[in-house]
C-alpha cells in the first residue's frame, strides 16, 4: 500500500514546494543589503541644480535623514514619485534624492515636469558611489540615523504602507536621537 | 568508425564556435594574458543583482557594465582574487558570489549534493540485499 502511495506522496511534496516558491518569489528577488546596521559610505558628489557645490553623505551627521534613489529613465520611480513627496513633507526630516546614471538635462527636465519634492540631489553620472551604496536598482531608498548609520533600506517604489512603514521608523529615529 | 565522423566534426565546430558566441564583455586594454583570465573568471563567477540569473559576464545591464569596469580597475590596481570577492560582497551580501562561502545557514546547500549521494547509496545497498535474500530462498 505505502509503496503505491510513495509516488503520490513525493508528488504532493513537489507540488508544495513549487506553491511555497511561487508565494516567495518576489520576497526572494530582493536582495537584502549588508549595510544596514552599518555607516553610509562617504562619498562627495555634485548637486544637480548647483554643479559647483559638492556634498557629502558627512555632511547630515547628526540628523535623521532620508536617500532616494532615482533616475529619469527609472519607470517606478514615476509612480513612487507622490509618495516620495508625502514622506518629505510628513516625516520632518531631509529626503535628499540620489540621481543615479541620468543624464543632467533629463533629470532637470524630469523635475519640472514632476515636482521636485527633495531637499536637493546628489548626482552620481558615474555610478561609481553607487556601488559603494550597494545599490542595484531604482528607486531605493535609505533610513539613515544621527550617527551616519544606515537604518533601513527599501528597495522598489514607495506606495502607501511602505510610506506608513517608513515615518513610523523615522519617528522611532528621531525619538532614539533626541533621548 | 565513419558514423562517428559527422557528429564529431559537429562537436569541433560548435566547441571552436563556443568564444564568438560567449559574452557581452566589451574589449578592454588588459597588460597580460593572465589579467584577461582572472577577469573572466571573476566576472563569471559574480553575479549581475539586476539580472539575478546571469553573471556579470553574461549581462548588459548598466550596473553590470559598472561592475565590470570596477573589476578591470581593481585587476589592473593589483588586488587580489579574495579581495575584489571581498568588495562585492560588502556592497551586495553573499547572494552576488554564484560560490557563497560555507556557512551554517549554506551548509545544507554544500553537503546536499553528498547527503542526497550517501541516501541513495544506503537505498541501493538495502534494496540489493533484499533481492539478493529473495533469490536465495
Amino acid at each position: 500500500m505505502i509503496r503505491l502511495l510513495l509516488p503520490l506522496i513525493v508528488f504532493g511534496g513537489l507540488v508544495g514546494l513549487l506553491l511555497i516558491g511561487m508565494q516567495t518569489a518576489e520576497e526572494r528577488k530582493i536582495v537584502a543589503s549588508p549595510l544596514v546596521g552599518r555607516p553610509i559610505p562617504n562619498f562627495e558628489l555634485p548637486r544637480l541644480h548647483e554643479p559647483n557645490i559638492s556634498t557629502s553623505t558627512a555632511d547630515r551627521l547628526g540628523e535623521v535623514w532620508v536617500l532616494n534613489v532615482w533616475g529619469s529613465w527609472c519607470q517606478s520611480c514615476r509612480i513612487e514619485h507622490p509618495y516620495v513627496g508625502r514622506l518629505a513633507e510628513e516625516s520632518g526630516v531631509p529626503v535628499v534624492g540620489f540621481n543615479w546614471k541620468d543624464e543632467q538635462a533629463d533629470a532637470k527636465r524630469w523635475l519640472s515636469q514632476f515636482g521636485d519634492v527633495w531637499a536637493y540631489h546628489m548626482v552620481d553620472f558615474e555610478g561609481r558611489s553607487a556601488i559603494d551604496l550597494g545599490v542595484y536598482g531604482a528607486p531605493e531608498t535609505f533610513l539613515i540615523d544621527q550617527r551616519g548609520i544606515i537604518r533601513h533600506k527599501h528597495i522598489g517604489p514607495i506606495d502607501e504602507s511602505v510610506l506608513r512603514d517608513l515615518l513610523a521608523r523615522i519617528d522611532r529615529l528621531k525619538q532614539e536621537a533626541s533621548s | 568508425m565513419r558514423r562517428l565522423v559527422l557528429p564529431l566534426l559537429c562537436l569541433i565546430i560548435l566547441g571552436l564556435s563556443q568564444p564568438l558566441l560567449a559574452s557581452a564583455i566589451e574589449p578592454l586594454p588588459f597588460r597580460s594574458e593572465l589579467e584577461e583570465i582572472r577577469f573572466k573568471a571573476l566576472a563569471e563567477e559574480i553575479r549581475c543583482t539586476v539580472c539575478q540569473n546571469q553573471s556579470l559576464a553574461d549581462s548588459d545591464a548598466p550596473l553590470a557594465q559598472d561592475l565590470r569596469r570596477e573589476l578591470f580597475v581593481m585587476i589592473q590596481d593589483g588586488r587580489t582574487d579574495q579581495e575584489i570577492r571581498n568588495f562585492m560582497v560588502e556592497r551586495y551580501g553573499d547572494f552576488v558570489l554564484y560560490r557563497p562561502p560555507v556557512a551554517s545557514h549554506t551548509l545544507l546547500l554544500w553537503a546536499g549534493p553528498i547527503l542526497l549521494l550517501v541516501i541513495g547509496l544506503i537505498g541501493s545497498v538495502i534494496i540489493i540485499r533484499q533481492r539478493r535474500a529473495l533469490l536465495k530462498s
